[in-house]
């Protein structure tokens, strides 16, 4: 194999149509990045849904004296609240139980009104339900069976599972990774279609040395393989684009995102790498593929 | 060398076969002249020969190898065995004599120390000594054809394979061009040259093999180009 043959072949075929090479560059180049956007979303999502799953949990309110609810009868008992405790604590979903009173909800509403005295003044302690805080062990699957076994029991004003607030938030990010996902694959629809087009070009403008190659006995391997590496390496340019890509969108835009969010859960450098090394796995594995089955059809034993 | 067994070659979409029940065979270091008019099936020859079409029946050696067993990818091997020279040369115009000639080696991976030992040892040969730095513009029709010719025979190869290589040249550079198929010949190398040129073929004086409507109709030693009855 006489290789600076082979690159002297690539060069000449990246040179004839180099508009067509630009133009698969950056297809190549916006594709991948979206495509791992869109992967560091799917990252950004579930290291923040573990973060907040750790964090979650049911509430259960109980009844207090002022309570609207037709089935709190005045302020629950102590028996009610121990009785509740222990047919949570029983459960095998729940992690445990901590009991919140009447005035340490008082204590963590003024503390998170501080700067706001009005909501602090409208309202007293006894206007404050006490609460059973249950930790669940599995957080995702386990709500409904827990929520519904104390639903409606005697003393219980209402469930809430923080879940359901958290949940509208994910509803946001999973459909923003979705459309980014979307986009990203009719863009590699593009993509494809727009190797097979460059190389069959790139092909045809050489039909003549290819010509000759097939006569004089040429391997197919020797006649395809400069074709192959032009795909290929396009890619890899098209893969560098991406990764500068990638890196700004870490920094600029999924960084500054969690600093809205207020909270930290930021996604590593390691995750960033992985995603460029696939987003690299699958541009290279795209561009070849797709020349290999082109020239299949374009250079004929 | 190359040996036809009822070969019959029918085009796809074609009623009338391209080639019908042809048996010959050609022996090594033998010089044949295949004649015959437009369309007798000359080229169909050349090609099954080279593989580049498969027969609709029949078997067909070529340097002792059954093409019908040949698997794809050593058909190119079977290739570096048997030179091409066309009617229109087919060189690369942006290339000059010796990398066109070099052009044949390069691609089949021989070492640059060999192709600079055995290029211009071909050139001289084809008679174009003194020409290595020419482009093709810039030779006439008969020096493009031994430039064609060169790049044939660099990697000696055991069959010539000629389809009218002097359809394109007059009739005097012409005989310049069978003396270097002659003397390719001489070297142990079968060649088989179609053509339409009487004149060649009358004075060569070689075997005959004709052509007509896909059937040998005459094969004849030391031949003509004209019927000889």
């Amino acid at each position: 194999m006489r290789s600076n043959f082979v690159f002297q072949e690539i060069w000449v075929g990246l040179r004839r149509n180099l508009t067509m090479t630009i133009a698969l560059i950056v297809v190549v180049a916006i594709s991948l990045s979206l495509l791992g956007t869109g992967l560091l979303f799917v990252k950004q999502v579930d290291s923040t849904r573990t973060y907040w799953q750790s964090k979650v949990e049911i509430s259960v309110y109980l009844c207090y004296a002022d309570s609207a609810n037709p089935n709190c009868h005045g302020a629950v008992t102590t028996a009610q609240t121990t009785s509740l405790e222990q047919r949570l604590k029983g459960m095998p979903q729940v992690q445990n139980v901590t009991y919140v009173s009447q005035a340490q909800a008082w204590a963590l509403y003024k503390q998170a009104f501080v700067n706001d005295q009005s909501y602090v003044s409208i309202l007293k302690e006894t206007d404050m339900p006490a609460s059973l805080e249950v930790k669940l062990v599995n957080p995702g699957a386990d709500y409904n069976i827990v929520a519904s076994s104390v639903t409606g029991a005697q003393g219980v004003d209402s469930v809430i599972d923080e879940m359901n607030i958290l949940d509208k938030f994910y509803r946001l990010l999973d459909g923003l990774r979705n459309a980014v996902v979307i986009v990203a694959l009719i863009l590699v629809v593009a993509a494809v279609l727009l190797v097979a087009n460059t190389i069959r070009l790139s092909a045809f403008n050489r039909r003549r040395e290819t010509g000759i190659m097939r006569l004089v006995g040429a391997s197919n391997f020797y006649i395809q393989l400069p074709f192959l590496l032009e795909g290929v390496i396009a890619g890899l340019l098209g893969w560098v684009l991406s990764a500068a890509l990638l890196i700004g969108v870490k920094s600029l835009l999924l960084n500054n995102l969690q600093q809205y969010f207020n909270y930290n859960v930021g996604l590593s450098g390691g995750d960033l790498v992985e995603v460029i090394v696939l987003a690299m796995v699958i541009g290279v594995a795209l561009c070849g593929v797709t020349s290999f089955l082109t020239l299949r059809r374009y250079l004929r034993v | 060398m190359i040996q036809f067994d009822n070969v019959t070659k029918v085009y796809p979409n074609q009623s009338r076969p391209a080639l019908e029940n042809v048996n010959l065979s050609v022996e090594k270091g033998e010089f044949v002249f295949l004649v015959g008019s437009s369309g007798a099936g000359k080229s169909t020859f050349l090609r099954l020969v080279l593989k580049e079409e498969r027969p609709t029946d029949g078997r067909i050696h070529v340097a002792g190898k059954d093409l019908a067993r040949l698997t794809n990818w050593k058909v190119p091997y079977l290739r570096r065995r048997i030179g091409c020279v066309f009617q229109d040369f087919r060189l690369l115009p942006n290339k000059n004599v010796y990398q066109n000639v070099a052009f044949a080696l390069e691609v089949i991976g021989k070492h640059r120390r060999f192709i600079k030992k055995v290029v211009p040892e071909v050139i001289d040969l084809v008679g174009l000594e003194g020409k290595h730095e020419r482009m093709p513009d810039e030779l006439s029709g008969g020096e493009q054809q031994r430039v064609a010719m060169a790049r044939a025979f660099v990697n000696r190869p055991m069959i010539l394979l000629a389809d009218e290589p002097t359809g394109n040249i007059d009739p005097a550079t012409s005989i310049g061009i069978m003396k270097v198929l002659d003397r390719i010949n001489r070297t142990g190398t079968t060649v088989v040259m179609a053509t339409h040129d009487a004149a060649i073929v009358d004075s060569m004086r070689k075997r005959v093999i004709e052509l007509e409507y896909g059937k040998v109709v005459r094969d004849q030693n030391r031949g003509v180009y004209g019927q000889a009855y």
